[in-house]
């Protein structure tokens, strides 16, 4: 025992000792969120009646959001695996291979209910979470994503919660040196009452050097790193409870503040310990804070851990050990080292000016032991603490197939430049400048694709490789087609790398339910996953790290089932990658993919008929792998000039953005035939993709999709700086871009 | 050519400004964390862009009071060229090597884009590469760039031609659609009297190659380097 | 099995400081903007309100509350240091005024 120093641990504790029960009520039990069935199940587990810091431990790792129990049993059928996969769902990222010596880790995040409530706060704390749990793997961030749902845009807090979201990931992730670079916005009546704020990180690291949670070794120090830990984000229900009824008169935050700065310090500390070998085991302390990043690494590791609470650094006086085990403060780490490299570790983190404090040790028990004022607060066996969730196989019944509508049941335009610039000067379609500019995309000097493309694109530090990333995922689809939709969520992140040029490797999802124990919110929840699931395996593109966040709804509202896609790409040679923007004038516009004028939920249908409805575009995966892969070889043998994948509001629409970037205009032939034209501009049919051309080349290229089985459609040329389709007049740039441009700054300013 | 860079706690462009320092002047600068005592001798001393100490109280406020700005106050007396990109621009105001003050953008936002840039003097060690007169583009990225100076300050500024930077149209009209932040007199950057020590909001490091949009930037490095090398 | 909890005991210090500290003085500055300063959150909190449909109001500046305990015993003594502290950091006396209380 010499590494005893005698100042506050000369207790001896029995590792048999139990703690106080807590006097259990029915109330109680349902203030933790527990039901009557899980609460029989955890008295069983541990043989007495909990401690109240046992039971807020349970309860926390029970709740949905550790537990996954209602939705477990579903992802377990996702595709996980593949040659790039080298981590894959279950640590605190996904990680994948990119040659040479160098892996992404990166993962996707949802922060929906803390933005409703303080948008600035919750949006930012979530942007620092994302970012831990990268860089707790050993990745330094080198790109942020966000995937934004918000209300209609005439909602009154509409305008606040988007300026308050907007700000908070502006905020942390500006002040990080993280550049922002890309994601996407809707607005929709069904998310009034519950926005989605969804932030995704991607980092890079060695792959020699990625760290796990797994705490292998008994005798090793655990110890706490970052912040102080003060009441944040302790649940309110739970502060109900009885034992805290002497202290009501102090109003405890619910809402978490993120301090940014003190995450800088963190990430750079955390990576140059790193560099060392100190480090066998780390993990962020995001949700359920010390309770859930023990627990699971000390079964990841097969140990017991024991911690003594006093140690804990605390920002507030007299904090229990209820309250600190399940603390949601911001910016902190629990780690394990090799024995002795305490010393050093501390000085580094002193350097940085953050906490570093051993708060307890890894042991053969077995069992989680939380000692605090030299009394036993908790006693629990770890894995079955881990193990133990409850998981359920909740009823459900599949969303009926809807009804297919034909290109001329909606009312057809008789101006299709004016729909098109009334689409594009609207909510769905408007420019995101607004958005993104707010956010440093450029910081770290790689960002070789800035926000407005298809997909961003940074270069991977010192190489001439680009990492593509792009969030997306068509909720009305999801709500009309729970599987047509879960496949095209996947399928359009796809498209969008493939239009840079990048080869897609994996995905992360963020899974934005209603409550699940309604049977048709499960069906939904169900046929999307079995779409994802169906996507992911035909275009080999595993799910390597996610989450799931339900009871998305308000007074039985439900949201629109929302998965949102985060996939990653690699270019090899950023020299090559293509974008959106048209080069030059007299160029061949060729569009790829069948156009037959799919309006059934489509942004044109709902522009002419007031509302979205039938089936939305059925997506064939085997032709979307046929025709992406062949976009992306040419696009690696530098065949194309501007290529643009073809999704929301359709053809044109996609063409009207390549013109806009480009700030070339085009003269379109009107090959509509028997389709009404609307239909045929606006429709939104997948496996799509338009490309420019250089002359010289548009016939041998038209051949090369013949010879392929591919269909392929010359559209139009490149000239002036207008829109003009024959027959249907023109539209002059400058006057689309206008508009294009002020919808968000007169909605939000 | 030797440079240094000073990395405060939460300087996050220190490793963009040393990835272009070394790719222009051919040598890596001396990273000098912000509590050493002293530089070592060098011929730059870079103040780069991020959110030292979190931007908390005042942008640049806290990292002007770091050991390591006694040492960098000094040598820019002595004459060594000092350049402070951003937030580096705060830090030089709020130590006071240059006059006036860094404050909320016009919009309160904060702001990343591209702008344009008229180069008002070419005779300069940060601009001789340039033409006076040349209109560049180069990227902002900050919320506290509103430049504000007393009238007295702005006439001495304007008089003795040390205004570096304005924010300007495509045809080079200062005008307030182009000023970006609402900086008086739409002002970019500014030189201290001896016109070594240059601190400007926008980042020239950001734009020093095609794949990263364009190339504006290179000549203030590569004026630096003519001039010190 | 027993066994005994390995301590750093690095966090008992600030414990100790706390104890330690006997604070006799509260100090209260308040920082705002010089007149003639434009400052453009306090332009758009005048426009927020008017939104909000609050007539009549005007001319709204915002500044900036510090508080901190002192250990001083003598007031003036206490006074001349806040006053170093706002003149080397809390305020930048370009742009903004301060005042200071003291309880």
């Amino acid at each position: 025992m010499s590494e005893m120093n005698g100042m506050s641990d000369t207790t001896i504790i029995s590792e048999t000792e139990i703690p106080e029960p807590v006097a259990i009520t029915a109330e109680l039990i349902a203030e933790h969120g527990l039901s009557d069935d899980e609460y029989k199940h955890l008295l069983e587990i541990i043989g007495r009646e909990p401690s109240s810091t046992e039971l807020g431990i349970f309860s926390v790792m029970w709740s949905e959001h550790c537990s996954y129990k209602s939705s477990r049993y579903h992802l377990k059928k996702l595709p996980v695996d593949g040659p790039q996969v080298i981590q894959g769902p279950g640590e605190n990222a996904g990680v994948v291979d990119l040659g040479d010596g160098q892996a992404a880790i990166f993962k996707m995040e949802s922060h929906n209910h803390p933005s409703y409530i303080e948008p600035f706060q919750g949006a930012a704390t979530g942007v620092g979470g994302i970012m831990r749990d990268v860089f707790t793997m050993g990745a330094r961030p080198v790109a942020n994503l966000n995937a934004l749902r918000f209300g209609a845009p005439d909602h009154p807090k509409t305008s606040h919660l988007v300026n308050g979201v907007v700000a908070g990931i502006a905020a942390y992730g500006n002040c990080m040196g993280v550049p922002t670079v890309g994601g996407e916005t809707n607005f929709d009546k069904r998310y009034d009452q519950n926005i989605l704020v969804n932030a995704m990180c991607i980092g890079l690291a060695d792959t020699d050097k990625i760290f796990y949670s797994a705490a292998k070794g008994v005798g090793l120090p655990v110890v706490y790193v970052g912040s102080k830990t003060g009441r944040d984000g302790i649940h309110g229900a739970t502060m109900a409870s009885a034992e805290f009824d002497e202290q009501t008169d102090e109003k405890r935050p619910t809402v978490q503040v993120g301090d940014p700065f003190a995450e800088k310090l963190l990430l750079e500390a955390c990576l140059e310990l790193m560099s060392s070998d100190a480090i066998i085991a780390i993990q962020d302390m995001g949700a359920a804070g010390l309770t859930s990043s023990s627990v699971e690494m000390a079964d990841k590791g097969g140990v017991g851990f024991t911690m003594n609470l006093d140690h804990v650094p605390q920002r507030e006086t007299g904090m229990t050990a209820y309250e600190m085990m399940l603390s949601e403060s911001q910016e902190r780490m629990l780690m394990v080292l090799k024995p002795g490299s305490e010393a050093s570790a501390k000085a580094i983190f002193d350097k940085w000016d953050l906490d570093f404090a051993v708060v307890g040790k890894t042991t053969d028990t077995g069992r989680l032991i939380v000692h605090h004022n030299g009394v036993v607060e908790a006693n629990l066996p770890v894995a079955t603490l881990a193990d133990s969730a409850p998981e359920y196989q909740r009823p459900f019944v599949k969303t009926p197939k809807p009804n297919f509508v034909a290109p001329s049941d909606v009312p057809a335009t008789d101006d299709v430049l004016a729909t098109l610039k009334t689409l594009m000067s609207g909510p769905h379609l408007c420019s995101r400048r607004w958005i993104y500019e707010q956010y440093d995309h450029m910081v770290m000097g790689d960002t070789v694709q800035r926000p407005g493309g298809d997909a961003a694109v940074v270069r991977v530090h010192g190489t001439n490789k680009g990492l593509a990333a792009a969030t997306d995922v068509t909720p009305r689809y999801c709500y009309a087609d729970p599987y047509e939709g879960g496949k095209q969520a996947v399928v359009e992140t796809w498209r969008n790398l493939t239009a840079v040029g990048a080869s897609p490797l994996a995905i992360t999802n963020c899974l934005n339910f209603g409550n699940p124990t309604r049977e048709e919110i499960m069906g939904q929840f169900v046929g999307c996953l079995e779409g994802m699931g169906d996507a992911c395996r035909a275009l080999d593109y595993p799910i390597v790290s996610g989450n799931v966040s339900l009871y998305n709804e308000t007074n039985g509202i439900g949201i629109p089932p929302t998965p949102a896609i985060g996939g990653i790409g690699l270019i090899d040679d950023i020299s090559t990658q293509a974008t959106v923007a048209l080069q030059n004038e007299g160029d061949v516009l060729i569009v790829i993919g069948e156009t037959t004028g799919h309006v059934g939920q489509s942004l044109y249908q709902e522009l002419q008929s007031g509302d979205f409805n039938g089936a939305p575009p059925a997506v064939d995966l085997e032709l979307e792998r046929r025709h992406g892969d062949m976009v992306r070889s040419l696009i690696v043998d530098e065949r194309l000039q501007a290529v643009h994948d073809t999704s929301d509001g359709g053809l044109l629409v996609a063409v009207a953005e390549m013109c806009l970037a480009g700030k070339i205009g085009v003269q379109l032939d009107d090959i509509s035939g028997i389709v009404p034209a609307g239909s045929f501009w606006f429709g939104e049919d997948q496996a799509r993709y338009v490309i420019s051309v250089e002359p010289s080349d548009s016939e041998a290229l038209l051949a090369d999709f013949v010879n392929k089985g591919i269909p392929a459609y010359q559209i139009g040329i490149t000239s002036g700086k207008e829109i003009s389709i024959d027959g249907h007049g023109s539209l002059p740039l400058e006057q689309l871009s206008a508009e294009f441009e002020a919808y968000l700054p007169n909605l939000l300013a | 050519m030797r440079s240094s860079v000073i990395v405060f706690p939460a300087s996050n462009c220190d490793r963009d400004a040393s990835v272009a320092l070394e790719q222009i002047t051919g040598s890596k600068p001396s990273m000098i964390w912000h509590a050493e005592s002293s530089v070592p001798e060098t011929d730059l001393i870079v103040l780069p862009g991020g959110f030292s100490f979190g931007d908390y109280l005042r942008s640049g406020a806290m990292a002007a009071q770091s050991p390591i700005m006694k040492d960098v106050i000094a040598k820019a007396k002595a004459g060594v060229p000092v350049l402070g990109i951003c937030n580096g621009f705060q830090v030089l105001v709020e130590s006071e090597l240059l006059p006036g003050a860094l404050m909320r953008n016009r919009d309160i936002k904060f702001l990343c884009k591209d702008v344009q840039l008229k180069v008002e003097r070419g005779d300069t060690i940060f601009t001789s590469k340039y033409n006076q007169g040349e209109i560049i583009t180069i990227p902002i990225a900050h919320h506290d760039g509103n430049y504000f100076a007393s009238d007295e300050t702005l006439k001495e500024l304007e008089g003795e031609g040390r205004v570096a930077f304005r924010y300007v149209d495509r045809d080079g009209a200062a005008t307030s659609e182009a000023n970006p932040n609402g900086s008086l007199n739409n002002i970019a950057g500014i030189y201290n009297k001896d016109m070594k020590v240059l601190g400007l909001m926008p980042h020239p490091e950001r734009l020093i190659s095609q794949e990263l949009g364009g190339t504006d930037g290179l000549g203030l490095f590569e004026s630096l380097v003519e001039a010190l090398a | 099995m027993v066994s005994v909890l390995k301590s750093e005991a690095i966090y008992s210090y600030s414990f100790y400081q706390r104890l330690k500290k006997d604070t006799k003085m509260k100090a209260r500055i308040t920082v705002t903007l010089k007149t003639g300063v434009l400052d453009p959150q306090g332009k758009a909190i005048e426009h927020a309100l008017e939104g909000l449909g609050f007539a009549g109001v005007d001319e709204v500046r915002q500044g900036k509350l510090i508080e901190l305990d002192l250990n001083d015993t003598d007031k003036d003594a206490a006074m001349t240091r806040v006053t170093e502290m706002c003149e080397k950091l809390l305020a930048n006396t370009v742009i903004e005024n301060y005042s200071i209380e003291l309880e």
